[in-house]
């Protein structure tokens, strides 16, 4: 319990001496008061992109999130008297083949979609950062998860999934209803199949960390491992785990919709941009607009987390800050 | 190429002058979006493998588009009047036409007749269409030209193996290496089945297109007009509406279930036009009559050791059928493709039972209905009693069309205080029927499933007796048996006893009705919605295309010709 605090105590007069002739940009004790954040918040804003997609993907946040509160028509309700109809007052995106409101069913379908492409990509995240940081930073567990790692690649997902839902979706639903219970599996699934990349990018730039000049500094004061991986590691390697996150909603929001298009999904009436999109297809010539919207609602919320992740980790690399 | 050019000059020595000639009408292309797989009807029952056999090997007789039997193979269709069938309907007697030759040369014969009925009875073959044969005690060849189908017992209707594109005649020259459990290994018979048809096969590549020219030896020698057909596989149905109405790639494209205005639009250019062909295909809701409960043991759920706690209430069941708006959902969905209906044997006519009091929507009256049965509205809107809620888990296939069907329902039923939960499953594991498969239509693990069902020969009789209480599928019978709903009820087992014992048509007809209105207008156990047709669209440059509802939609390819 002691040893962290002797190490600080240790390492801080070390470093106050030669403070004068360090970089400028290295953080400076005494000088006037930069808190870690505001810097990442500072060099963020300066990425115009980055900002233009935070302002569109709080919209699309608060759109889904705020819209049904304010537009309380039932997205399931048919009302197949006013099927089909175009831009009217009384349906901003008009209605579907049944006469259903899709500004309602656009609402609730982004609800899921988003809480999915998120839940699962932080599922996805944790388990390969952990995975990639544990098997770069001990050489003894590096062969056996990376093993692991190319037997969850080799693993046919599809299969893997049907198998996950049908053995789980029954006591799952039972315990918390229907589309609570398909939630938690979906996003469990997407998760558990999809972070070996993750796993595999990090665990490069662990291996590539390692032998940096700073790392054994601090082994050599005696930093024990847990604390090395979240204070020098881990800090070291968000750009790529960035990178990965940003992807991987995009991937978790189409996945969701080939699962719902295969039956494996949410149930049919409940609407998510995956099928929005799906069930418009065949209508395409005729009604393009319910393909477009769905369409640019995902290529949107994708496009603008890529942006802040591109952002995020400008404005996290100590390297690039500042400039 | 070369067998073609020894068969045309060979086609035209046997066509007799004053006909029109055979050939000449170039290529006809076939889009089926599902490829065939097999070219013998008696290893797969999907259209999509029967359709283009049934260009290769025919019948005895065929079902017309009326319900009546028309000769194919045979010089009669066999009656008690003719001496075809046994005074006792203990057999009957089939007389091949005079003359017929396989597209090899040689003579068709009685033997080839008993072959196939042997080769599909074979316990250890797996035949696909078993249930067709079922009965045969034995096949006995009389003469050359004349075979008789010896029944264990009378059979009525007696007029089911060899009627119809799904149990054709082969050759016994050519299958008789491939008889039991070698049936299915045999690729070279399986792939290029030697027939009596217009077309024989000259290549096919399984899941992707099959190919067939003239049979110089077709019996008909002023037909067929095309000279080529190419069946093409692959895509998907909207694909394929696209290739005949809109790019006209293509001559002809089978099953095309797609939302109603899509396709009119398509239809509106003015290059092909759709055909609904209507056979016996209807689409229904069934009511689960076993307690389907995800808390009882798999080996118990969906069996009749728990009864529905619900859906036996038949004050429920009616209610739930006058909620349905069915001609609604007969034009929203399927529109030229389907009709309401409110029977599970709208063909023949002269079996359908013509209760049509379910199409008009009565939602005040269902609410009634179940007030009077003591269902009452809860906290939440759902009716209940005695601590039962009317909750429902509603299940299908994955198919845009049923999922708004799904949607239509669930709003009627939540009207009436109803609570729906919908599911959809893939259609290959609804279908499937492996025993292990907790969501197949035969475990009915939901209170409600929906999909289409048919039967291929005008007598109703073997589709009916599915809804027998042995046929109740269950852990014992590793969940094979037919009777998905777990109908049971003495009443209508002896009914199809009487039914399996009268000649008498009118008599027949009369109790067939009855039964099926015990299973649907009177007892609820089946909610009949629509009366499915079969839509194919062709170019409008291709004549000769006839509807069929009981048949492939190839089943007269040798009358089709390019119009011009």
């Amino acid at each position: 319990m002691t040893d962290p605090k002797l190490v600080e105590e240790a390492a801080a007069p070390a470093a106050v001496p030669g403070a004068e002739a360090l970089p400028p940009d290295a953080p400076v004790e005494g000088a006037p008061m930069r808190s870690q954040g505001r810097d990442v918040w500072r060099q963020f804003r300066s990425h115009r992109g980055a900002m233009l997609a935070l302002v569109i993907f709080a919209a699309i946040v608060l759109f889904v999130s705020l819209g049904p509160v304010l537009w309380r028509i039932d997205p399931t309700f048919v009302d197949y008297r006013a099927r089909n109809q175009g831009f009217t007052l009384a349906h901003p995106f008009g209605t579907d083949q049944l006469g259903r409101d899709l500004l309602a069913r656009m609402m609730a379908g982004g609800q899921v979609s988003i809480a999915v492409g998120l839940v699962a990509m932080a599922i996805a995240l944790s388990l390969g950062s952990l995975v990639g940081v544990l098997s770069g930073y001990f050489r003894r567990l590096d062969a056996p998860l990376m093993r692991l790692t190319e037997l969850f690649l080799a693993l046919p997902l599809l299969p893997l999934l049907l198998l996950m839902v049908t053995l789980f979706r029954e006591p799952l639903g039972k315990a918390l209803g229907p589309a609570g219970g398909t939630f938690l599996l979906i996003v469990c699934a997407i998760g558990a199949t999809s972070w070996m990349q993750t796993a595999r990018i990090v665990r490069g730039d662990v291996l590539g960390l390692k032998e940096r000049e700073f790392i054994l500094a601090a082994k050599s004061i005696g930093t024990p491992a847990p604390r090395m991986i979240l204070r020098h590691v881990l800090p070291n390697v968000v750009s790529p785990i960035m990178v990965a996150a940003t992807l991987g909603i995009a991937t978790a929001i189409i996945t969701e919709s080939a699962l719902s298009f295969l039956g494996l999904g949410f149930p049919p009436d409940f609407p998510t941009w995956g099928r929005l999109l799906f069930d418009a297809v065949d209508q395409m010539q005729m009604y393009p607009w319910r393909v477009i919207l769905p369409g640019a609602f995902i290529s949107l919320t994708v496009l603008s987390v890529n942006y802040i992740g591109d952002g995020l980790r400008d404005a996290m690399d100590p390297r690039i800050r500042g400039r | 190429m070369i067998s073609r050019m020894i068969a045309l000059p060979l086609a035209l020595s046997l066509a007799t002058p004053a006909l029109a000639e055979r050939g000449g009408d170039g290529e006809l292309k076939v889009l089926y979006w599902q490829a065939a797989t097999v070219l013998n009807p008696y290893l797969s029952t999907g259209a999509k493998d029967v359709d283009p056999a049934s260009m290769v090997v025919e019948p005895l007789a065929l079902v017309a588009d009326d319900g009546s039997l028309l000769p194919v193979l045979a010089a009669e269709i066999p009656s008690v009047e003719n001496g075809g069938i046994a005074k006792d309907f203990t057999s009957v007697t089939w007389k091949l036409k005079p003359g017929l030759t396989w597209s090899d040369g040689s003579p068709v014969t009685a033997e080839d007749v008993a072959f196939t009925a042997e080769y599909c009875m074979d316990p250890a073959f797996g035949c696909a269409v078993l249930a067709e044969f079922e009965g045969i005690r034995s096949a006995e060849v009389l003469d050359a030209q004349t075979v008789r189908l010896n029944f264990d017992a009378p059979r009525y209707a007696p007029l089911q193996a060899f009627v119809g594109g799904r149990t054709p005649v082969l050759q016994k020259a050519q299958f008789q290496a491939c008889r039991g459990a070698a049936g299915a290994s045999c690729t070279a018979q399986n792939f290029g089945p030697i027939g009596t048809g217009p077309y024989r096969v000259t290549e096919f590549r399984p899941g992707d297109v099959a190919v067939f020219e003239i049979n110089p030896e077709y019996r008909d020698a002023s037909k067929p007009a095309f000279d080529r057909v190419t069946v093409k596989g692959g895509g998907d149905a909207m694909a394929a509406a696209r290739a005949v109405l809109e790019s006209g790639e293509y001559d002809f494209a089978w099953n095309l279930q797609l939302p109603p205005e899509a396709v009119a639009a398509m239809e509106a250019q003015g290059k092909g036009k759709l055909v609904a062909s209507f056979g016996s295909m209807v689409e229904r809701i069934e009511l689960n009559q076993t307690d389907p409960s995800p808390e009882l043991p798999a080996e118990e759920r969906s069996t009749r050791a728990h009864p529905h706690p619900v859906l036996g209430d038949p004050a429920v069941r009616k209610a739930l059928s006058m909620a349905i708006d069915r001609p609604v959902l007969a034009e929203l969905t399927y529109g030229p493709a389907g009709k309401p209906t409110c029977t599970i044997v709208p063909v023949p006519a002269t079996y359908a039972s013509g209760r049509d009091d379910c199409l008009a929507q009565d939602i005040e009256g269902a609410k009634a209905v179940l007030d009077q049965a003591g269902w009452m509205p809860g906290a939440d809107g759902v009716r209940e009693k005695d601590g039962r809620r009317l909750a429902l888990l509603f299940q299908t296939t994955v198919n845009p069309v049923r999922q708004d069907v799904q949607a239509l329902v669930k709003q009627w039923w939540s009207e009436i205080g109803v609570a729906t939960e919908l599911k959809a499953v893939d259609g290959a594991s609804f279908f499937g029927g492996d025993p292990g498969n907790p969501d197949s239509q035969q475990r009915f693990n939901a209170d409600a499933q929906m999909f289409t069902d048919a039967f291929y020969i005008p007598d109703p009789a073997s589709f009916l007796n599915k809804f027998v209480c042995s046929r109740i599928p269950s852990a014992e019978n590793q969940w094979q048996g037919n009777n998905s709903v777990r109908f049971c009820d003495e009443a209508y087992d002896a009914g199809i006893a009487a039914l399996h014992a009268s000649a008498e048509p009118g008599k027949r007809q009369e109790i067939a009705r009855t039964l099926t209105d015990a299973l649907t207008a009177d007892g609820h156990y089946l909610l009949p919605l629509i009366h499915r047709g079969m839509v194919s669209a062709h170019a409008n440059s291709l004549a000769g295309v006839a509807p069929n509802g009981w048949e492939g939609q190839l089943w007269n390819v040798a009358d089709w010709s390019r119009a011009e």
